[in-house]
């Protein structure tokens, strides 16, 4: 009879720490490869696992090998049904001796793919980007608290009693004191008893039990005295409140949905603001987003509306920097919160109305605001045109007047989906140690 | 037709419990030990998933195994190759050590798992437990503690120096794992008295520091100049043992550079490499007794009406599957097939105890007709690895079974020419390549330390023999060279010198990849 052990319900992850480890080396490969994929594919992909090939850089495991490319060699092969002894056949082409006689040799590592899951695509995906100057830490009272256990004390409410540590004291003591343990006063009851049942009993037995009915009575005074449970044992688990660091900060969305804006305008627009999005829910557990869609008029939108609802109309996108402007009022002082914005737009504008946007921002605005990306949607030809001079909308040429004299203040152009990633990673490039406590 | 009781069948049905797979192997114990006469470890029989079949997998199959990325990328390439059905998992998997630990897959019917039984538990085991190699070069009663050991000490030394560090000497040290097994001599046993051991490695490790101090005394009288070259060159061989072919074994002892922790993971390496070799040097003869086994097992249980019918025809199909050879023009052709040849030679060797014809009588005058075919057979087992195994066993009958043919390659011409087929004149030759191929030591680099100057340039020279003409890979040559230069800390040089010639055909170092 053999020894039969069922081990399905061991745990099965025992490749795991291989797996991370092989994770770790090739990481740099990794974020390179998920960059160059995502240019080209769709910007939600990001948000979901991922098949990357498994570079060979940095994964390989030389060892001494022949050369398939030199000296000589026998085969010996099976099923053989023309050749006589003399017999030549020729080599393919490519690859040297042997390509014939052996195929399918040897492991491709160009041809498999490495799985990762969402989070370790999100993690490589916005490595080294974070929300710039984010100062305002402890400006606003700290006021949520974390509450976890920190040893044990004497004083609490029962609910809090440590069972174990009590008992344990409780033990220590009794042992201390003597206490008299059931055990014993039972066995002197016992014997008690006993002695009692004697019909007859003889003057040793008598005075047996009197002394044993002393004892009795000494024990039973003594487990009175000694508590089994003291309040000195009595312990409570320990919980402190941690304050957590709260860098409040707020996220402002703005984009133009009018009827310039072409379906591929919108696309690119929405699709920075999936990127800028997602980025967000990924780096900064507690930030509030508000989303403001505007034609000639603004309105703050969930985040449902705001990617997927159809609308149009004329431009003025003061108002969505009025908008802004009165939200920040009504709920995110300035001086408690961290305010970031970002707006997107093909640049066109009621006339006139860019001077009002770009006196708005440098008056009121980015007084106010930590950080302000302007991302512009232009045509790929304009791109060509433009460049990075002063030309452009009147909505550019305004904002370029705030560019100059604000430092925190970042616009930029996009042309094709490919652009998207560039331009956030610019926009969002850690520039100065870590200033954000986690 | 005999009609059977019902009673007698170990099983019905595909479902299986422990009850009936205790019963089959019961059954199958019966038929191994007391009627074919073999000599197992006592077993022992775990049920695993196939996610933990993976997990063995990537862990070159042992239950214990230590830390490395390189483990995490075969996981990623085998169940890549298991999710896209490229490669089906085995069913079974199953570990030289005593008790000998066999895996069954949890997702075998229960014929297969009867099959799986017999083949692991008392194919393979057999096998591990009487062939010469594994007596001689494995210590299965060791190998699990050791294991243990080694996956506790190289996590302690991640803990303690950093995983790079010791990702570093496990990366370098994996590079020269072909190279760390002792081909001749004999390696020393990792048994209980290993305290004793490391004792006798300290001690000698400071005799050799001793004695290197002592010459760098002045000697008395000044001899010419390369004749004192020359004896000490020739002292210098003697005290390091030299030519060694085990470059690991070489490095652990004599690197000047690494620490006691380095050399221990090293050693690591190389106890794990030494396990394995016999079973890369027996794969046609362990799993073709194996197969045997399990055919003839079955067969037996069929025959005493302890396996229905059905299940008997799932088992042929799964065997026939087994022992498969394509022919070499097939598209599925991969090489022969160990458990084809194996099986085929197994079955061939019965065939010509009990019924050889004249052909068989001139080839093996040993054995042919001598009636004692599980006798012959279990001789063979235990004095035997594959080269000689088929240098020995391969018949005539077989290789036309197999249409065996030789074909030559050389590497400038633009043709492979026939050399041999499966006639007269070929047999004998056929018969040398196949077993020609099936010798690890050719067909491995080989390649030796030579020389090394400790107290010179201490420039660490490899020598290696070229066999026919082939040379070594180019950009896999400089990577390793790279890597035995960061285990050595100086240069590292090699020369490849043919054997027939004597020529020096290349030289490189590691200074210049």
């Amino acid at each position: 009879m053999p020894n039969f052990i069922d081990r399905r319900l061991n745990p099965k992850d025992r490749s795991l720490g291989n797996r991370q480890r092989f994770f770790k080396r090739v990481r740099e490969e990794l974020k390179r490869t998920i960059r160059d994929q995502i240019k080209s594919d769709r910007i939600t992909d990001v948000d979901a696992a991922h098949g990357v090939p498994i570079p060979k850089r940095g994964a390989d495991e030389p060892s001494f090998q022949h050369s398939r490319a030199s000296g000589e060699r026998n085969y010996v092969l099976p099923g053989n049904e023309t050749f006589s002894p003399g017999d030549r056949l020729n080599k393919p082409e490519k690859g040297g001796g042997g390509g014939a006689a052996r195929p399918g040799r040897g492991e491709n590592t160009d041809d498999f793919l490495f799985v990762l899951s969402r989070e370790e695509v999100l993690d490589l995906f916005f490595e080294d980007l974070e929300l710039p100057d984010m100062v305002k830490l402890n400006l606003r009272e700290t006021v949520s608290y974390k509450s976890h256990r920190v040893g044990f004390s004497t004083v609490g409410t029962p609910c809090n009693i440590n069972v174990g540590r009590t008992m344990r004291n409780s033990f220590g003591r009794r042992m201390a004191l003597r206490r008299p343990s059931e055990r014993e006063f039972q066995a002197l009851a016992e014997e008690i008893a006993a002695l009692e049942q004697e019909d007859e009993p003889s003057l040793q037995q008598r005075r047996r039990l009197s002394h044993l009915r002393e004892e009795l009575a000494a024990v039973e005074r003594r487990r009175l005295r000694i508590a089994y449970v003291d309040p000195v044992d009595v312990r409570f688990n320990r919980f402190e409140r941690q304050p957590l660091p709260n860098a409040s900060a707020v996220m402002f969305c703005l984009m133009d949905v009018s009827a310039s804006m072409g379906e591929r305008e919108k696309d690119l627009a929405k699709r920075f603001f999936v990127l800028l999005h997602l980025f967000l829910k990924r780096r900064y557990e507690r930030i509030d987003i508000v989303f403001i869609r505007h034609t000639d008029e603004a309105r703050e939108v969930d985040e449902e509306t705001f990617f997927f609802s159809k609308l149009s109309g004329g431009t003025v996108v003061s108002t969505a920097l009025e908008e802004m402007l009165r939200i920040i009022e009504d709920r995110y002082p300035s001086n408690l919160w961290n305010i970031y914005a970002a707006q997107a737009s093909d640049g066109d504008n009621a006339n006139g109305d860019s001077d009002r946007c770009a006196e708005l921002l440098r008056e009121k605005l980015m007084r106010l605001c930590q950080y302000y990306a302007y991302v512009e949607i232009i045509d790929e030809r304009e791109s060509e045109i433009f460049g990075s001079t002063d030309n452009g909308t009147s909505l550019w040429r305004a904002y370029r007047t705030v560019d100059c004299v604000v430092p925190n203040f970042q616009m930029t152009r996009v042309a094709r989906p490919a652009d998207i990633y560039p331009v956030f990673r610019k926009l969002f490039a850690r520039h100065q140690p870590v200033q954000l406590r986690r | 037709m005999a009609k059977r009781p019902v009673s007698s069948l170990l099983f019905d049905g595909s479902e299986w419990n422990f009850a009936t797979l205790s019963r089959a192997y019961d059954a199958i114990e019966a038929i191994a030990i007391d009627e074919m006469g073999l000599n197992v470890y006592p077993n022992q029989i775990e049920i695993i998933s196939s996610e933990q079949m993976l997990d063995a997998y990537s862990s070159v199959g042992m239950p214990l195994m230590y830390q490395h990325w390189s483990f995490g990328k075969r996981f990623v390439f085998e169940s890549q190759l298991y999710q896209k059905g490229y490669r089906g998992l085995a069913y079974e998997l199953v570990i030289n050590s005593n008790p000998c630990i066999t895996y069954l897959m949890e997702e075998n019917t229960m014929p297969m798992q009867a099959l799986v039984t017999a083949h692991a538990a008392f194919g393979h085991n057999h096998f591990f437990k009487n062939n010469y190699l594994f007596r001689q070069w494995t210590d299965a009663s060791g190998i699990l503690s050791y294991m243990d050991f080694a996956k506790k000490y190289i996590a302690k030394c991640e803990e303690r120096h950093g995983l790079n560090a010791v990702e570093e000497i496990l990366d370098s040290a994996h590079a020269l794992q072909d190279h760390g097994v002792f081909h001749y001599r004999r390696p020393p046993r990792l048994s209980s008295a290993k305290e004793m051991e490391r004792a006798r490695e300290r001690l000698e490790y400071e005799e050799q520091t001793y004695s290197d101090l002592w010459r760098t005394l002045p000697t008395a009288g000044g001899s010419s100049g390369t004749e004192e070259a020359e004896r000490e060159a020739l002292e210098r061989t003697k005290v390091l043992n030299l030519p060694e072919e085990n470059l690991l074994y070489f490095l652990e002892k004599h690197s000047l550079i690494l620490e006691p922790w380095q050399r221990e993971i090293l050693r690591i390496v190389r106890v794990v490499a030494q396990y394995f070799y016999p079973q890369i040097q027996t794969k046609v003869m362990n799993e073709g007794c194996a197969t045997f086994v399990h055919y003839s097992i079955i067969n037996r249980l069929f025959d005493q009406g302890q396996i229905s019918e059905g299940a008997m025809l799932e088992l042929l199909s799964s065997h026939a599957n087994v022992v498969f050879q394509p022919s070499f023009d097939d598209t599925r052709f991969s090489g022969i097939n160990p458990y084809a040849l194996g099986f085929a030679m197994m079955q061939d060797i019965k065939r010509i105890c009990t019924e050889p014809t004249q052909e068989d009588r001139d080839w093996f005058p040993g054995i042919s007709g001598n009636g004692n075919w599980m006798g012959t057979l279990i001789d063979a087992w235990e004095n035997h690895r594959d080269e000689s195994f088929i240098l020995q066993y391969l018949s005539p009958a077989l290789i036309r079974k197999f249409r065996l043919f030789r074909l030559s390659d050389h590497a400038t011409n633009k043709f492979c020419e026939v050399t041999s087929i499966h006639n007269e004149q070929g047999y004998a030759a056929v018969r040398a390549a196949l077993a020609g191929n099936y010798d690890l030591a050719a067909n491995r680099p080989d390649i030796q330390v030579v020389d090394v100057d400790l107290l010179g340039d201490r420039q660490l020279r490899l020598k290696h023999v070229i066999k026919n003409g082939i040379l070594l890979e180019e950009n896999n040559r400089g990577a390793t060279l790279a890597h035995i230069s960061r285990l050595w800390g100086y240069e590292v040089s090699l020369a490849g010198i043919d054997v027939s010639t004597g020529k020096v055909l290349y030289e490189c170092s590691s200074t210049q990849a």
